[in-house]
Parts: C-alpha cells; sequence; structure tokens
C-alpha cells in the first residue's frame, strides 16, 4: 500500500490525495501528516483534492479530523482542488464540510492559508474557520 | 386451424415471392405515393428517400419469406431500420403523417401487384390484402412510437438547452461574477444553475458570486432552499456568495416564513453587493503587513 | 422495467469499496451518463457500501443495468446478512448513527438517487437498492 506522499513546501506542507481512500490509507494518511507537522513545525496545511472524482461521508470525516488535528496542533487547514460536480454532489447528499476551510487551487488556497496565519497570530492562536 | 395456418405460410411465400419478382415496379409505384404525401423534397433528399426505400423492401423481402409475426427475431432488421429512419426524420422536421407514410403509402403498390398475381381468385386476393395490411399496419404504429420517442427526447433536449440559456453568469470584474436569476428556481434549473457558476468559477478563478434575484418572483422555503445549496457549493469551491435583489415584499416573506437564509450576506441592489465585493477584494490584494519577531509574551 | 444486465460484487473488507465505485462508474459511463450524474450515484453507493461493511457485517452489491419503454438507469442494489435495522425511519433521518458515522449513509443515499428503496429485518439483514434514470 502506498503512502500518500507530504511535501514541504516553503512554511505548509502539501498533500495530494490521487489514489482511492480506503480506511488504512486514510489512518496512514492522520498519522504521517500530524508528524510531519510537528516534525517541521508547520503552521499550514493544503490537503489537493483535485484528483478526487468522489467524495463521500468516509471522506469528508477524514478531512474534518485532518483538520480539527492539525488545529490542536497549532495548524490551519484548506482543502483545495475540488471539482464542481464533486461539490454539487455533496451539497446534495448533505455533506457541508463546515470547520474545513476551502479553495480554488493550490495558489487560493496559500493565499487563504496567508490570510487565516496572520489572523491567527494577531488573536495568539490558531483560530477556526470563519 | 390448419386452413389458417396453410393460408398463413401461403400468404408469407406470397408476399415475399411478390417483392422478388416484382421489385422494381414495386418500388417506382411505391415512391410515387410517397411524392403526393410529403413535402417537397430537395435532390438530395429525395435520393436519400429512394435508396432506404430500396433497402426496406430488400430487408421486407428477407424478413417475410420466415413469416408474417413482426415481433419475432427475423424481423429485427426491419424494426431497426424503421426505428432509424423514424428517429432521423423527426430531427429533421417531417411531420408524424409524412413520415408514418412511408410505411402506408406501400399499401397501394402491394394490392396492385397482389391484385394481378391472384387473378381471378376473388378468395386468394382478400386473404392476401389482408395479411399485408396486418403486416404493414404493424409496421406502421412502430414507426409512429418510433417517431413520438424521438420527437419526445429532441424537445427534452431543446428544453436544457433554453434552460441553460437562461441562466448566464457575467463577470462584473476580475474574481467577481454575477448570476442574474430570471424567473423560478425549481430543482431542475438549480442543477444547471450550479453547474454554470461552478464552471464560470473554476474558469475566472473567482472569488465572489452575486447571486441576483431580482427576477425571481417568489421566494419559499424551497426556493431558499435551492438558493442555499448554490452558495454552498460555491463554498466548496472557494467563493464566497453574496445575494442581491432582495425586494421589500421578499424580505417580508423571507421573515414570515422564518426562512433561514444561513448567514449569507445579502444586499438590496446588484450595485451595493458589487461595492462589497470590490471592496472585499481589494482588502485580499492588499499587501501583507508585515510580520515582526514577537516578543515572548 | 427489464434487467440488461448485471454484475455482482462482494463487499468483505474496505478494498471492496473501492472495486463497487469503480464498477458502478463504469456502467455509468458505459449508459452515457453526465459528469454530474455518475459523481451521484457513484456517491450513494460507496455510503450504501461502506454501511453493508461497516454495519450488516459485509455482503453483496448489485450493479444492474435497467431499461424500461421510455429509458435506461442503473441500479444497484446492496444485500446484508447482518443485525437488521430496527427503525428504519430513524435512520433515514440526516445524522443519525449507531457508529462513528456521520449519519448520512442512507438519507445521503436517497437523496442522491431517483428511486430507493429499503427493507431489513432485525436480525436476519438488511436490502437497499438505489436507481438512477439518464
Amino acid at each position: 500500500m502506498e503512502r500518500i506522499p507530504i511535501l514541504k513546501m516553503g512554511e505548509y506542507l502539501l498533500v495530494t490525495i490521487q489514489v482511492d481512500m480506503h480506511d488504512r490509507r486514510a489512518l496512514t494518511l492522520q498519522d504521517d501528516l500530524t508528524d510531519q507537522i510537528v516534525k517541521h513545525n508547520s503552521h499550514g496545511v493544503l490537503i489537493d483534492i483535485s484528483a478526487l472524482e468522489m467524495v463521500d461521508s468516509f471522506i469528508g470525516r477524514m478531512l474534518g479530523s485532518i483538520a480539527s488535528m492539525a488545529r490542536l496542533l497549532d495548524a490551519q487547514t484548506v482543502v483545495v482542488g475540488m471539482q464542481p460536480s464533486v461539490a454539487i454532489t455533496l451539497v446534495e447528499l448533505g455533506l457541508s464540510l463546515k470547520g474545513i476551510r476551502t479553495a480554488l487551487d493550490v495558489e487560493k488556497g496559500m493565499a487563504a492559508l496567508r490570510g487565516a496565519l496572520s489572523d491567527a497570530r494577531q488573536n495568539g492562536h490558531a483560530s477556526g474557520q470563519l | 386451424m390448419a386452413e389458417a395456418t396453410a393460408t398463413g405460410s401461403a400468404s408469407k411465400n406470397r408476399l415475399a415471392d411478390l417483392l422478388s419478382r416484382r421489385e422494381p415496379e414495386i418500388a417506382a409505384s411505391w415512391l410515387r405515393h410517397q411524392d403526393k404525401i410529403t413535402r417537397r423534397l430537395s435532390a438530395g433528399e429525395r435520393q436519400e428517400w429512394e435508396r432506404q426505400s430500396r433497402e426496406f423492401l430488400g430487408l421486407l423481402r428477407s424478413a417475410a419469406t420466415m413469416g408474417t409475426d413482426v415481433s419475432a427475431s427475423v424481423w429485427e432488421p426491419v424494426r431497426h431500420f424503421l426505428n432509424d429512419i423514424s428517429a432521423s426524420r423527426a430531427r429533421s422536421g417531417f411531420s408524424p403523417l409524412e413520415t408514418a407514410s412511408f410505411i402506408f403509402s406501400l399499401k397501394q403498390p402491394l394490392f396492385e401487384a397482389l391484385r394481378e398475381v391472384c387473378g381471378s381468385d376473388a378468395n386468394a386476393f382478400a386473404v392476401e390484402v389482408w395479411g399485408t395490411t396486418e403486416l404493414l399496419d404493424s409496421l406502421g404504429l412502430l414507426t409512429a412510437e418510433a417517431f413520438q420517442k424521438t420527437r419526445e427526447e429532441v424537445i427534452s433536449r431543446q428544453q436544457q438547452e433554453l434552460l441553460e440559456l437562461s441562466t448566464p453568469v457575467v463577470q462584473l470584474w476580475t474574481g467577481i461574477l454575477a448570476l442574474p436569476l430570471i424567473g423560478t428556481l425549481d430543482s431542475a434549473r438549480t442543477q444547471v444553475v450550479m453547474q454554470n457558476l461552478l464552471d464560470a468559477i473554476v474558469k475566472t478563478r473567482s472569488d465572489f458570486a452575486i447571486i441576483d434575484i431580482t427576477g425571481v418572483p417568489v421566494v419559499d422555503t424551497l426556493v431558499a432552499q435551492h438558493l442555499l445549496k448554490t452558495v454552498a457549493a460555491a463554498r466548496l469551491m472557494g467563493a464566497e456568495c453574496l445575494i442581491s435583489g432582495i425586494r421589500p415584499q421578499i424580505a417580508q416573506t423571507i421573515i414570515h416564513l422564518g426562512v433561514d437564509l444561513g448567514g449569507v450576506i445579502t444586499k438590496a441592489t446588484l450595485a451595493d453587493a458589487f461595492a462589497l465585493a470590490l471592496r472585499r477584494s481589494g482588502r485580499m490584494f492588499a499587501p501583507a503587513p508585515q510580520t515582526e519577531a514577537m516578543p515572548e509574551s | 422495467m427489464r434487467v440488461v444486465n448485471s454484475e455482482l460484487l462482494e463487499l468483505r473488507q474496505p478494498e471492496d469499496i473501492v472495486q463497487v465505485r469503480q464498477a458502478v462508474r463504469k456502467k455509468a459511463v458505459l449508459l452515457g451518463f453526465n459528469l454530474v450524474d455518475q459523481t451521484k450515484v457513484v456517491t450513494a453507493s460507496s455510503e450504501l457500501a461502506r454501511n453493508t461493511l461497516d454495519y450488516g457485517g459485509g455482503g453483496t452489491a448489485s450493479i444492474e443495468v435497467i431499461e424500461n419503454d421510455r429509458r435506461g438507469g442503473l441500479r444497484v442494489v446492496f444485500e446484508d446478512h447482518g443485525p437488521g435495522i430496527e427503525n428504519i425511519e430513524l435512520a433515514l433521518t440526516d445524522g443519525y448513527t449507531t457508529g462513528a458515522g456521520l449519519g448520512l449513509g442512507l438519507s445521503g443515499a436517497k437523496r442522491l438517487s431517483h428511486e430507493f428503496e429499503i427493507s431489513s429485518k432485525p436480525g436476519s439483514g438488511t436490502r437497499v437498492s438505489i436507481l438512477r434514470w439518464k
């Protein structure tokens, strides 16, 4: 089972999900990511889901868990690259992905992280979304 | 019963026999009859109809040698052929009559040929006419059904296209889209709206979408749900929605019905919403404040 | 309504959910579903496949291409011989979950489909069927 690669991009970490997620991969990803956040003292995580043709409640839950864990480790998370058909289906499914920041692509995701991090520094802590 | 079978088999052989011996005359007579009923055909169309008629007679002959039950598998090529030309004629704008006449105008030529073949045997002639009539009527019904089905598909597609045309997305500024909705917002329309909007967000990399509902006559809980779905979908693509065009009556209805717009920013006019989006964009693209090393607190 | 063809898949371990998704996607593409409709039926199938595995103790998914006089469609039927569902109405409400899920599986799959049927007998198992017309 290939692990999902986590890249360091400056002060952020970039995770690109390209394979079909199932339980073991999801758990391994969460473990790896939390390790890397601490190891590199990262304050921002970008999760690129542009290759995902489907997001179900399992993946939604995984994204939510990642965002929560990251927040505990003082890092902000942004999910980027959702495909339009996936967004429309998610909305119909009733999955709101509340508490998870989203952006169109990696570039806008990084801008969002910069904004979120400067807010956080002003407030003295890592704030949640919105 | 034995008699019926005997005449049945005689009939099927007669028809097939007739078609193989007298195909040219039958074809010519048939085309003359078709001409009488259809609108004026272009030279190209006429050539195509002639070719189709000849092809059909060939298929009819092969199938008829095996019996006259059109639902049997040997008749599949004939059914398939009729399906295709009915569909293509429906799409080309021919009327149901013109399309069905392809089959029905074959009756006269066949009866004429049968009469010659049966000679003085009136009984045989009656039996043949009856058998042929039944056969052609079933085939005629097939073409009518195929025609109807295609027409419905054409209409449904045209409705879809109209739907898409009536939900244009306009770019007001770099990163700011406007979606002026006109008419009611039902479930089908919402799907089209969401698709158009999200595709536009991707294409223009927009951060804001202003949904203007000035042209939406009624906003009840269902319409509000559809609006909120659209807002949620845009948000997942990283774009924030503003709703503008809230008329006084709409505002009243929303409050009376207890509709919850979920914290979406609303403005009375598109201009107000645009101004707000511009201000927010400006803030987004302002240089980031320099962060200095902070003393430990 | 006729079943034109069908494919039966086992749901015994998490990797099987991926197989079901891919098989449903393939059929939906073959049937000419547009991208959004494909995604809806695949997502609904993923939810139900997961339920079959997590709550039903494993089972089967039958992917059926169906047609009636007017149109074609894709039906997926999930069956398990697990504990069954005590209160189906309750199970169909958003957010209701007996596990660690989001409680959207059944209700979500229903929302994403044109037709939805569920039957369950506590102690003998559950059968859920979803259908999407083209």
